[in-house]
């Protein structure tokens, strides 16, 4: 049982570590727009010509080796 | 990449006339330039991501959009860069988002542009002159969408601060129920594999550590609205939960001390945290039509050129305006007080104030009203009312009235707790007697007994039952562009039994359709439409839309208030007014007409009628094929409405009433015990829709309207009405159903806490499994079809073809 000395306390850490992580990204606003987060992650940061056309060019390769 | 030639607009994905100003490609000029320019952005991909929605208005870029005075609500902020707060119309999916936020990124100077998806709002930042505001507004609105300015302080931090606060509540509680459930399953297994004394003790310890701060608080929304209800001498679901949670955390604490091993911190927490998931939930189903709501709100009259006596112009905002002071009215502007015209000539458009299709003509000394649309020529105005006094405050004080009488009605959920209330009290109470006097045990254990059944009863289920349906109707209902204003707008619905409808703008379409086309030759069609493509007037738009192939005739001349002129070596041709164009016969059997006139030939008339919706008598017949008893209350004609009404298939009508008229026969509905279902959509339905049992409003509605209706539809059909209620008959069905689950759960598992069998691993799977059950009911509203007289199809991402 003296396992429980040090397994109690690193459980309690770990969880107060995620409560306080939690609070803090809702306090940071990262919340507010759940939909457009969602989203977000699929833009492309700088899309340009070159780009897209790299990109089509793969399709096409990958298509028709 | 060009491909072989589209039906449909490679823009806004309209279909092209086969004369259109765009080009083989595009329906109007207007989408190639915002094709051109996106393209010449490098952001042309767009096209490949977006999803367009048949139901959201098309991304035509509109060219009489209303010019906002963007640089009047530009501020400047802490860091020393412009900032404007704009709300986007038109937003279709995530990838208009990255358009709108990319464009506005690529223009020079532009620091921050970024768009709230749920609230669609836009935040604006750029280094420099405020006066940018109008360029940087136009790159966007050239791409179709349509934006508003706001005022940020106007839209209420208090829900949203208070959602916020019921979702750190909600972590703080789940994080405390999960660890002191590890605690407690120990403290279980311990039963069987013999933990010993001490150790149990710990864990009781280390659960109370942990529990009590947290449910101090966690619970804090639980007692705030349980001490509010008992200040007014009321009692509701608040109480109960209150007084179980405190109490059985008290009682733990004392058996903690006691090393004894009645300890419930685990039920009070986990009750706690089921509870608020409930809450907020129920709180964020509503934050978005909430904030539709708010937007509308938040939008303030325009700027007004005021005119001084000494000829010099001031642009000013309207509260400035004083009875006896002149301004100026732009064509396309909203008049900002009452007043009447002292110079110009124009059409105004009244729909807003008396549900009036067709504008009415303006002349010096005419009266207008705040909130009406000048259409056609500048006027110049004198302000006999302004404020608190125009017409347009004396509807919204009607409408504040109304909607007082309305607060009354109280939640299924309410009313449920206040019987229930009492009774779970009165058991817990009887409990604690019965065991301490009557079977004569010590009051620790019958207190013990007492809690045991208020945490059994313990309303868990019952206080999920209403939002957990709520927030699966909300969803459901929100995929189908209906947003559901109030919480209880569902229950009102599902009880309603006349259904009243207003004319313009609900029944019918709103704007003039064209009605004699197949009586007119095509060359006199084609004449008129190419002096009609020349003006905005309502009548010049419908005629255009159904002639294709319209090119603007060189020199017409549009003549405010009487219609437009084209010379030509022959003579002059005219399309307007009857008088004007010099035609003596009269014919009222349409609403609205044009004629036109030519040298040498006998003038044509060209007649208009607001028609009904497509699928107005459709919906209507299902109406009451469901029992409803539908009338039709109009401000308009007598004339207008009996067409309106015979054609939707309503036999009750009336005509000519006042905002004033149709709240008091509302009234004399609700006296003959009819709860009224409303839809309307003008302003002066808005004192209506707020007496109504329960209103609907299409988005196209004038703000103020859209804000009192409970329940808000998109698009250009009726049978979102139809799906509402379907909706609100299955909610309420599965609400009953829930609470009558939940009394079964408790007629099963009271008599075991009255007999005093209840242990605490009892206790939490007792409640948790009552919750599941209550959740998984819900669950059903949101399998099974909707109503539809046909299914709508989404079109899905465009693909656009290599050549």
């Amino acid at each position: 049982m003296t396992v429980l000395i040090y397994l109690i306390p690193i459980a309690l850490v770990l969880g107060l570590a995620a409560l306080f992580a939690f609070l803090w990204s809702l306090k940071s606003g990262q919340y507010e727009d759940m939909e457009g987060a969602a989203n977000r992650i699929l833009f492309d940061d700088e899309p340009s010509h070159e780009n897209q056309r790299k990109i089509e060019t793969d399709d096409n390769e990958r298509d028709n080796p | 990449m060009f491909s072989a030639p589209h039906s449909t607009c490679r823009h806004c994905g309209e279909p092209i006339p086969t004369a259109s100003t765009g080009g083989a490609q595009f329906c109007c000029a207007g989408c190639h330039a915002a094709y051109d320019m996106i393209e010449g952005l490098g952001l042309d991909s767009y096209y490949q991501r977006r999803c367009l929605d048949p139901d959201q208005p098309t991304l035509k870029p509109d060219e009489d959009e209303v010019r906002f005075d963007f640089d009047a609500y530009t501020e400047t902020d802490s860091e020393g860069l412009s900032a404007l707060h704009l709300m986007v119309e038109g937003l279709q999916c995530a990838a208009c988002v990255w358009l709108i936020e990319t464009v506005l990124k690529k223009q020079p100077g532009v620091r921050h542009a970024r768009i709230n998806m749920t609230t669609r709002r836009l935040v604006l930042k750029w280094d420099g002159a405020l006066a940018r505001a109008e360029d940087l507004a136009h790159a966007v609105t050239q791409l179709g969408y349509r934006l508003a300015p706001y005022d940020p302080s106007l839209i209420s931090a208090e829900t949203e601060r208070h959602e916020k606060q019921l979702l750190r509540a909600m972590v703080v509680a789940g994080f405390a129920a999960g660890n002191v459930m590890l605690f407690s399953v120990s403290v279980w297994a311990g039963f069987t594999q013999g933990m010993g004394e001490y150790t149990r003790g710990l864990m009781h310890w280390l659960s109370a550590l942990i529990a009590l701060p947290a449910i101090a608080y966690s619970a804090r929304p639980f007692f705030r609205s349980a001490i509010g209800a008992l200040k007014v001498g009321r009692t509701n679901m608040d109480v109960p939960i209150s007084l179980a949670v405190i109490l059985a955390s008290t009682m733990s604490l004392v058996e903690t001390i006691r090393m004894s091993d009645h300890v419930y911190f685990d039920s009070a927490i986990s009750l706690v945290f089921f509870l608020l998931i409930g809450r907020y939930l129920d709180s964020r189903a509503r934050g978005r039509a909430r904030s539709a709501g708010e937007n509308l709100m938040g939008l303030r009259a325009r700027a007004v050129t005021i005119l001084w006596e000494d000829g010099t112009h001031e642009i000013a905002p309207p509260e400035k305006l004083k009875p006896g002071m002149r301004f100026l009215v732009a064509a396309g502007e909203r008049i900002a007080a009452d007043g009447h015209v002292v110079s110009g000539e124009s059409d105004i458009d009244t729909q807003l104030i008396n549900g009036e299709s067709v504008p009415e003509r303006a002349l010096t000394n005419t009266p207008v009203f705040a909130g009406t649309l000048n259409l056609s020529g500048p006027l110049t105005v004198e302000v006999t009312a302004t404020g608190e006094d125009t017409l347009l405050s004396e509807i919204v004080r009607l409408m504040e009235a109304a909607e007082d009488a309305r607060a009354k009605y109280v939640a299924l959920a309410d009313r449920v707790s206040r019987y229930y209330a009492p009774v779970v009290h009165t058991l817990a109470l009887g409990a604690f007697l019965g065991w301490w006097l009557g079977a004569g045990s010590p009051w620790q254990d019958a207190l013990m007994v007492s809690i045991a059944v208020l945490i059994i009863t313990c309303p868990c289920a019952l206080g999920l039952a209403v939002p957990a349906v709520q927030v699966v109707a909300g969803g459901r209902l929100l995929q189908r562009g209906i947003l559901m204003k109030a919480g209880t707008a569902l229950e009102r619905l599902a009880t309603a039994d006349v259904c009243v409808f207003d004319k313009t703008g609900t029944l019918t379409q709103g704007q003039p359709q064209w009605t004699n086309a197949h009586a007119i030759g095509e060359d006199d069609k084609l004449l008129a439409a190419s002096l009609a493509v020349a003006s905005k007037h309502p009548l010049s738009r419908a005629l255009c839309r159904n002639v294709l192939g319209a090119v603007l005739a060189k020199g017409v001349e549009e003549i405010p208030g009487s219609g437009l002129r084209l010379k030509t070596p022959d003579g002059e041709v005219r399309l307007g007014r009857r008088e004007w164009c010099g035609v003596e016969a009269k014919d009222e059997s349409a609403e609205a007409e044009l004629w036109l006139a030519r040298p040498n030939a006998a003038p044509v008339r060209f007649a208009f009628t607001d028609q009904v919706r497509i699928d107005a008598a459709a919906t209507v017949a299902e109406l009451k094929r469901q029992g409803f008893k539908v009338l039709l209350l109009s401000g308009d004609r007598a004339s207008a409405v009996e067409a309106a009404a015979r054609d939707a298939g309503i036999d009750d009508w009336h005509s000519a009433l006042t905002p004033a008229d149709k709240v008091a026969r509302l009234q004399d509905l609700a006296g003959l015990g009819h709860c009224v279902m409303m839809i309307g959509d003008g302003l002066n339905d808005a004192p209506a829709l707020a007496a109504a049992h329960v209103s609907l409003s299409p988005a196209s509605a004038a703000d103020i309207s859209q804000t009192v209706a409970d329940i808000v539809f998109q698009g250009n059909k009726l049978a979102p009405i139809l799906e509402a209620l379907l909706v609100a008959k299955r909610a309420d069905h599965l609400i009953k159903q829930n609470f009558a689950l939940s009394f079964v759960y408790n007629a099963l598992t009271v008599p075991l806490a009255l007999a005093g069998m209840v242990t605490p691993l009892i206790a939490a799977i007792a409640m948790s499994t009552s919750s599941l059950v209550v959740i998984s009911n819900s669950l059903r509203l949101s399998i099974g079809a909707g109503f539809s007289f046909k299914r709508p199809s989404v079109v899905k991402p465009v693909q656009e073809q290599q050549a």
